[in-house]
């Protein structure tokens, strides 16, 4: 998926893509539906969402001396610590890695640091077969597709297209029962997992007082990725940690519970260092790649740094009116949704996703949603005026803008303006209101009709109102009450 | 009690009849209202987009127009969640304009809020024989926490049959110059948000602010479905009327 085109455009194909919203609205009601049971069920989910916001916002604000300590401990544990400035740095390590051990192929478990980093498409560059063995990772994977969502990565496919990829990629019909499906997906990933010579996993949480990786999956998948290959490598970025294990307790509850709405996630698995001697499974090799790639740049800003506090659980993609008509590719990011249209820009500052703030009401239903209290929806105004401080935005905005300061900055502008309005509107208004707006109206009337203003604006109202009322208001009338009256007779039915 | 009245750009040029119904609602309940001309607007169209000098500039009109005032009260949850949620933000640069938003951004409360929290009235002996669905509107929720008030108003008139709306809290895509910016998606979330509104059958739709209720509005004449679009104020105003006429009551 490019970015080449902005967000409206990429967002009017998903707009005509009937299956993808019907799709992504079914498993989002799912989810909201389930998250407010789980959380109804725990109780006093304000209560863990304040821990868990405190508990992320003192991690981020000693990271260095966490990392220091992360990276201390997995060494500790015989483990390798790489860490990688820029997704160039993070792809070099693992090539160097897999050309190291002859690696032909890589099984990998859902990383959204992977995606980020593109590590797929450098692998199979170099000559190294990747499968993802996540069963939604599984289906992208097979439509030459990327994840459309952080923790349903297929939340854009319907049960019957999944049912033609498999058919497709297995030369057999299959049906839509979610057995002969996921079936299917299990006998062919069986054979990868156990041929495989290097597993690629992310990272929930890096436990700095011990150097344990941490887990939440699903399906199982990721211990084999992570315990079946002769080497496992870790791909996370450098924000994901956690000061104790006893803070892990806290994100037990909250990540399933906002993600899926699951009490607990199927499995939770803690990897602390390679196979030791006398341990019945396990890689020979542990390499963890700790990835910075414009994190480390929020640290110390006062209004973003709080983005590196998100534990990537996807809550504020299944609340969000904009993700659920348009989907996870129109936003033409690694990360969709409202933490991908704050995060993305904030990782990679250049012209390619500054368009990506605009995709959002501002209804805050994301930072209402957020389980660590991320006021995303406030970071998305502070990104507009990053934006227009620049002063690149569109010329025609500028200059509405300007034209509302000019209007609005004082109240006898004011009303000369809309005095101007009521004349200049004359030709587009039928009973009051406007069908068919011109400019950027247009884009207003195409679906709905606009108001058209009103004959007398209540201030010109006022001084006749007030004489009506019964308490003490009524009284003496202002001159500004008079000028309000005569600047909109002036204008009004030629 | 006495209270300034920000009648929000909006109301004062598109929808004046907002106004009036919040100004003899509140005439009613012995609140001296009086309106400050020099208000225009709270800045937000310009702050959402970004452009916090314009905004800077069109908020100081109401940081001059209230200066006076003992509280302000506003028909729009968006507009009193800008001056509650921002503003102490916005002038955060000049030490003497911090103070007076923040002294603004304290005593200015939604119509609703005003006349629950502050006037304890929740029941204005209004007299409504509809059916009618509300649409809490975002802002006025989550930025300033107006949630049941104007619920508790509404379950308050006689008569009224009030019904749930299926995805209330779903935003209905108005958003400011979003709607207008991303077209295609605000078109899509309101026409969502239309289907909800006429799944419940209600004659009335009613709202807290008329930026939302412009949009659902329009979205339902376009499609020419017969729900009548009303503020709060307008609903129960003429509900007040109603109940005088045909002599229902308390």
């Amino acid at each position: 998926m490019t970015a080449q085109s902005g967000i409206s455009e990429r967002a009017q194909s998903a707009l005509e893509d009937d299956f993808l919203r019907q799709a992504v609205r079914f498993t989002a009601d799912r989810l909201r539906g389930k998250k407010q049971v789980s959380t109804e069920q725990l109780g006093n989910w304000e209560s863990w969402r304040e821990r868990g916001q405190a508990i992320r916002a003192h991690t981020i604000a000693n990271l260095d001396s966490y990392l220091a300590q992360f990276a201390d401990r997995v060494r500790q544990a015989g483990g390798h610590v790489h860490f990688a400035s820029d997704a160039a740095e993070a792809v070099e390590v693992v090539l160097s890695i897999a050309r190291g051990k002859g690696a032909r192929s890589v099984v990998k478990s859902k990383s959204m640091v992977s995606e980020e980093v593109h590590i797929n498409h450098h692998l199979q560059n170099a000559g190294i077969e990747v499968v993802e063995t996540d069963l939604g990772e599984y289906i992208v994977q097979l439509a030459n597709e990327t994840p459309s969502h952080i923790i349903i990565p297929a939340i854009h496919k319907t049960r019957a297209q999944i049912r033609d990829l498999f058919t497709a990629a297995g030369g057999e019909q299959l049906t839509t029962d979610t057995k002969t499906l996921a079936g299917f997906a299990r006998q062919r990933l069986r054979q990868k997992f156990l041929a495989a010579d290097i597993g690629i996993t992310g990272c929930n949480f890096g436990i700095a007082e011990t150097g344990t990786v941490v887990l939440f999956t699903n399906e199982g998948n990721a211990d084999m990725v992570a315990n079946l290959p002769k080497t496992h490598i870790v791909l996370m970025g450098m924000e994901r940690l956690l000061p104790t294990l006893e803070d892990l307790e806290v994100f037990a509850n909250l990540l399933p519970r906002s993600a899926t709405g699951q009490p607990l996630t199927a499995y939770l698995s803690m990897i602390t260092g390679p196979r030791r001697r006398g341990d019945l499974d396990g890689p020979e090799e542990l390499h963890v790649v700790v990835l910075d790639n414009g994190r480390s740049r929020q640290l110390g800003d006062p209004h973003f740094q709080a983005v590196l506090h998100c534990i990537r659980c996807g809550a504020c993609l299944n609340v969000c009116p904009v993700y659920r008509q348009i989907g996870g590719h129109a936003y033409g990011s690694v990360y969709p949704g409202p933490i991908g249209a704050v995060l993305t820009p904030l990782l990679q500052q250049d012209e390619t996703y500054a368009d990506l703030p605009y995709a959002s009401s501002l209804c805050g239903a994301c930072a209402e949603a957020c389980p660590v209290k991320i006021p995303l929806h406030d970071m998305l105004v502070r990104l507009r005026q990053r934006r227009a401080a620049t002063g690149r935005t569109p010329a025609l905005e500028k200059s509405a803008f300007h034209a509302y300061r000019v209007a609005f900055a004082n109240h006898r502008r004011y009303r000369l303006a809309f005095g101007t309005a009521r004349v200049l509107q004359r030709p587009l208004v039928q009973d009051g209101g406007i069908a068919n707006g011109v400019g950027p109206l247009s884009a207003w009337t195409a679906t709905r009709y606009a108001p058209a203003v009103a004959p007398r604006s209540f201030r010109a109202r006022w001084g006749e109102l007030r004489q009506t009322l019964h308490g003490p208001s009524g009284g003496s009338r202002t001159s500004e009450d008079g000028d309000a009256r005569r600047q909109e007779e002036g204008t009004r039915d030629a | 009690m006495k209270a300034s009245l920000f009648v929000t750009c909006l109301v004062d040029q598109f929808f004046p009849q907002v106004g009036e119904a919040m100004v003899r609602i509140l005439d009613r309940c012995g609140v001296t209202v009086d309106f400050p001309p020099e208000q225009t607007c709270c800045g937000q169209p310009a702050f959402n987009s970004g452009y916090t000098d314009e905004a800077r500039e069109v908020a100081r009109t109401l940081l001059r127009a209230f200066a006076e005032s003992d509280v302000v009260v506003s028909p729009s949850g968006s507009c009193a969640g800008m001056i509650r949620h921002w503003y102490a933000d916005l002038f955060a640069d000049d030490p003497a304009l911090r103070e007076q938003a923040e002294a603004v951004a304290a005593k200015t409360f939604e119509f609703s809020q005003f006349l629950v929290r502050l006037l304890n009235r929740p029941d204005l002996g209004a007299y409504f024989p509809h059916r009618v669905t509300f649409h809490p509107s975002c802002h006025g929720s989550r930025l300033l926490g107006v949630r049941d008030e104007p619920l508790q108003l509404l379950r308050a008139v006689r008569g009224l049959e009030l019904v749930d709306l299926p995805y209330a809290e779903d935003c209905c895509g108005f958003g400011g110059t979003f709607a207008v910016k991303m077209g295609g998606i605000s078109g899509a979330m309101v026409t969502e948000k239309v289907e909800h509104v006429c799944a419940t059958g209600a004659e009335v739709l009613v709202g807290t602010d008329m930026g939302c209720l412009m949009n659902i509005g329009g979205r339902l004449r376009k499609l020419g479905q017969p729900v009548r679009v009303l503020h709060l104020a307008e609903l129960l105003w003429e509900g007040m009327q109603a109940a005088d006429e045909s002599g229902v009551t308390q």
